[in-house]
């Protein structure tokens, strides 16, 4: 029965507000098709470009420092150059944001799976339960999720030898952004579930006996799923930022598997004599990217939840 | 107020004792710092020996014992990597830290609460619209790319402020300022402005939500009927309302340049706590990292302490309660 209501309330929703809110939002459209570009291109750059910037062997040092097509010295076969290894830029950059997406989406979904079980455990009981898990959640708060990410990821280093670190760069990094920001969620979801709680349907669930990991289950956690997700929107920015941020100060994803982080930190390098390029692509389409998972965020929090405005 | 001070000032004490339990722990049974010191040539004498010194072998309970002891004291041991005491490596870098966050906390707050003000009384304004659009753009802008932005324009490219360092600084009795001569406030500059970028466009973003909620309530609009001056209704009642939230997020946002200097002192080699800490990170320098985790705890408490305490300072409602025993 829950399931198909939800359903349908889904689908009329679909039919209605949102669909028409966002044909009527140019932000959104052009925001939700910049971010499907960036999916479609990157997890799709094996087929897109036929270079392979991360396997050394396919590499040519005479191929280094070309600028971008449109220079004097601009190749059309390199269309936003090369660094100094003879990498060709654009294909770092698909492949880079494949690292980025993947790191930012996964970390998120971590961050929520422990954030919300905790907020609706703590909002659904109260009591001692909550007080604990909240005091945890606010002390972490007041520290910014960077640090907390470098903490776990510098203890990660001295844990694994160097050679397995560069195999667990990745889980280890989406671990450490997972756990620092698992606060957020927890806050909102139990907010969600002591709203819920105190509803007749929840009670009448109570009186027939239903177990109460099925209420949890069933009832409470449909209903608190969506404004965490509208968060997590944001979130995802967020966590993108932090990775990029981490493999900036040589502490994120080893270079052999580069984010868009670790690009512009090799092209940092060379912004003094002039290869601007290296470093300023990646960038902007770190930025970019940012931008428009902000900006959809923004929008589906303004849609869902106008009061926020 | 004073049972709630002494309440607020234990739950602090109790935080640090978790934090310095937490930088213990983690720190002590964390990988080999001996193999990540000494080249490949040591040999394993050589290493046991040095081993023997640091005080690595010796049990659990005697080392947990003196890092609290030390750590009271400000002694975390000594870097593993430099060689050299850690309180007197974080003493040498933490005036270029705290005169960095200093001048990008002037810097955020006093823009984010003027820019907050603007957008929020006059929302609609193309002013207000376009630093509203600008503030998106420093949100998803990171800070580093924000740090490289800058050095690309203003020293590769126009060449009028350096890149790197804190330039000219002066020895005041142990604390070497950057404040006293001019090639220091050139190099401050760029980090400065990269730093207080981010914390300053969150904070407007709270003053211009606050300020946009309040001036809906009824009692503005009352305030407005009975003829009351526009500035007065404004700063007077509207801009008091918004302190509270304004007062913590400003807080957090202060305590956060700490965190956010790792960034910016990496881009711009300034020689803080910040870029210490990161090499303490690439070489598993225990004893820095503990340190460094410890310190920006301290920093972080002693923060929230003080906005709770200001809540009292600009919540009158907060005293009367307590006066009235409902606390």
């Amino acid at each position: 029965m829950t399931s198909i209501s939800f359903g349908k309330k889904w689908a009329s929703l679909l039919d209605h507000d949102v669909t028409y809110s966002f044909l009527h939002s140019p932000t959104a459209i052009i925001a939700a098709f910049v971010t499907l570009c960036f999916f479609i291109l990157s997890f799709g750059a094996p087929i897109i470009t036929s270079y392979t910037p991360f396997d050394p062997e396919s590499l040519d040092l005479m191929d280094g420092f070309i600028p971008p097509a449109w220079s004097p010295n601009g190749e059309v076969a390199h269309f936003l150059g090369t660094d100094g290894q003879g990498r060709d830029i654009l294909a770092a950059i698909l492949y880079g944001t494949q690292v980025s997406l993947t790191v930012g989406l996964l970390s998120v979904v971590l961050s929520i799976s422990i954030g919300i079980p905790l907020g609706i455990i703590a909002g659904y009981f109260g009591g001692i339960v909550d007080t604990a898990i909240m005091r945890i959640a606010d002390v972490q708060l007041t520290i910014p999720p960077i640090l907390i990410a470098l903490m776990i990821d510098g203890v990660a280093r001295t844990v694994f030898t160097h050679s397995l670190h560069e195999v667990v760069a990745i889980p280890v990094l989406i671990v450490s952004i997972g756990i620092a920001s698992w606060p957020q969620y927890a806050r909102i979801s139990r907010s969600g579930a002591m709203v819920e709680r105190k509803k007749d349907y929840i009670a009448a669930a109570r009186l027939i006996q239903t177990p109460t990991h099925l209420i949890l289950i069933r009832h409470i956690v449909p209903n608190v799923f969506g404004p965490t997700l509208i968060v997590a929107t944001i979130g995802v920015a967020v966590a993108i930022i932090i990775e990029a941020t981490l493999s900036f100060l040589g502490v994120g994803v080893p270079p052999t598997a580069p984010s868009l982080g670790t690009l512009i930190r090799i092209g940092n390098d060379f912004i003094f004599s002039g290869e601007w390029w290296i470093t300023f692509f990646p960038a902007f389409a770190l930025v970019l990217l940012v931008l428009s998972v902000n900006l959809i965020g923004d929008w589906l929090r303004d849609t869902f939840n106008p009061k926020l405005r | 107020m004073i049972s709630f001070t002494i309440k607020r000032l234990f739950q602090s004490v109790l935080v640090m004792l978790f934090v310095a339990l937490l930088s213990f722990f983690l720190f002590n049974f964390v990988g080999d710092p001996i193999s990540n010191m000494v080249g490949q040539e040591t040999s394993h004498a050589e290493m046991d020996d040095l081993r023997e010194r640091l005080g690595l072998n010796d049990p659990f309970i005697v080392k947990f014992g003196r890092f609290l002891a030390d750590a009271v004291q400000g002694k975390f041991g000594i870097s593993y990597r430099l060689q050299r005491p850690v309180d007197e490596l974080i003493a040498e870098r933490m005036p270029a830290t705290l005169e960095l966050v200093f001048l990008s906390a002037v810097i955020a707050t006093t823009l984010g609460v003027l820019g907050g003000l603007v957008t929020g009384l006059k929302p609609e304004s193309w002013f207000s619209k376009f630093i509203l659009t600008g503030s998106l753009l420093g949100v998803s802008l990171p800070t580093f790319v924000i740090g490289i932005l800058l050095i690309y324009i203003f020293a590769v490219s126009l060449n009028w402020l350096p890149s790197f360092g804190r330039g000219e600084v002066v020895d005041l009795g142990g604390w070497r300022t950057g404040f006293a001569t001019l090639s220091g406030w050139k190099a401050l500059i760029l980090p400065a402005i990269t730093l207080a970028l981010y914390q300053m466009t969150l904070i407007l973003r709270i003053i211009r939500s606050e300020m946009l909620e309040v001036l809906r309530t009824d009692f503005i609009k009352f305030a407005r009927a009975r003829g009351l001056k526009k500035r007065d209704i404004n700063f007077g009642h509207a801009l008091k309302n918004t302190l509270i939230p304004v007062i913590t997020v400003t807080g957090l946002q202060v305590g956060s340049l700490i965190a956010f200097s790792i960034i910016t002192e990496t881009v711009f080699q300034w020689p803080g706590m910040g870029s210490l800490f990161i090499q303490g990170v690439q070489f598993a320098d225990v004893p820095v990292m503990s340190a460094y985790l410890v310190l920006v705890a301290l920093f972080f408490v002693a923060i929230n302490l003080i906005v709770d305490l200001l809540y009292f300072v600009v919540d009158p409602r907060l005293r009367s309660d307590l006066k009235g025993g409902h606390q």
